[in-house]
């Protein structure tokens, strides 16, 4: 989670100064298609749910009130749709901490996320997720990573599917950091990075 | 947190709970017609709030020093904090956010919150794109806004009408 940006820089722009130097070294394609074991139920809270919403500024009843909730249909509180991701992030980590995988989180930033829902998040829900690596890419030396999470609940049954796509920038050679014209803009592809050369 | 900035195009009137007054029939809705704009503003309590909130305690979101150091020009928000305000023009619109079948973002620039007693704000506006008559579905396109700058892309939700 900690590592997890949004900036979107420039890209790679030094592997395209050095690409002979400091071509990285791809991900193994054999992960494409690895599954994780599902994660320990994470159990959806009336508190939790109404904090986030707090959060994002959003007063909806069906947030907060069972009663609002009940009259659209739904047995209890519901999450707000974007709600899930701390919970397919957290599954996702076991994916991008896998030491075998070898992808350097700390230049790890988020590309796009996407998600499916077959119905809402709601309060009462124990859920668990299942990662599986749908694909890895490499794009102006970074490498790209699409993680789907299948999240459901204590019966089993789908709840919503998460897409995550990560892009771990390319490292930086040390040569271009020294004097070179596009110095400041690189370090901007270090987001999250406490591995500076 | 917000406020509509654009007229409702249906009609549509928000009570004291932010619940519209008239949810929206699949069979009215039109292609190519705008949803309310709404703009939300983003400081740094927003942010702090929002880390806490959803777990992502990374330091660029918080921490001006650590943002600086690895090359942003300042604090930026949460990708999925700007993420779950766009798709709010949409539940807002439907009054159920249990509607949303899907909805997915491209995080195409950041937005920068200074530190100056304003911060930032994000305007998202929406548009129909589509309707799927079997599905009874419709695809929102949506556009997010910073400073100029288009901060998400190919957003998109589609949802359920009755």
């Amino acid at each position: 989670m900690q590592q997890c940006a949004e900036a979107a820089p420039d890209q790679g722009a030094a592997s395209r100064v050095y690409p002979e130097v400091f071509a990285p070294m791809a991900l193994d394609q054999s992960f494409v298609g690895r599954s994780y074991p599902p994660t320990e139920p994470y159990e959806v809270g009336r508190e939790k749910i109404r904090e986030f919403a707090e959060a994002i500024g959003d007063d909806n009843p069906v947030y907060r009130d069972p009663g609002a909730a009940r009259a659209l249909g739904y047995p209890d509180v519901i999450a707000p749709p974007t709600f899930v991701f701390s919970i397919t992030y957290r599954a996702a980590g076991e994916v991008i901490g896998d030491p075998a995988l070898g992808l350097d989180y700390t230049r790890v930033v988020h590309g796009d996320q996407r998600f499916a829902y077959r119905r809402p998040v709601r309060a009462g829900d124990r859920l668990t997720v299942s990662s599986t690596i749908e694909s890895i890419k490499s794009l102006a030396g970074n490498d790209v990573l699409d993680i789907r999470g299948e999240v459901r609940d204590a019966d089993g049954e789908h709840v919503v599917t998460a897409w995550t796509k990560l892009v771990a920038r390319a490292a930086e050679p040390p040569a271009a950091r020294d004097g070179h014209a596009e110095d400041a803009r690189d370090r901007t592809t270090a987001v999250g990075a406490g591995e500076r050369v | 947190m917000s406020d509509v900035t654009t007229p409702a195009t249906q009609g549509r009137e928000q009570d004291a709970v932010g619940t519209p007054a008239v949810r929206p029939e699949y069979a009215a809705v039109e292609v190519g017609v705008a949803l309310p704009t709404q703009r939300f503003p983003v400081n740094r309590e927003t942010l702090v709030r929002y880390a806490g909130a959803s777990g992502d305690f990374n330091p660029i979101h918080w921490n001006e020093r650590f943002a600086r150091d690895v090359g942003l020009p300042d604090v930026i928000a949460h990708g999925m904090f700007t993420m779950a305000e766009a798709v709010r023009v949409v539940t807002d619109w439907t009054g159920d956010p249990g509607a949303v079948v899907e909805y997915g973002v491209r995080f195409t620039k950041p937005v920068v919150v200074p530190d100056d007693g304003v911060g930032a704000t994000v305007e998202v506006s929406g548009r129909i794109a589509a309707k799927d008559d079997e599905e009874r579905t419709v695809r929102v396109d949506l556009t997010a806004v910073c400073d100029g700058r288009k901060v998400l892309g190919m957003a998109r939700a589609v949802v359920r009408l009755p």
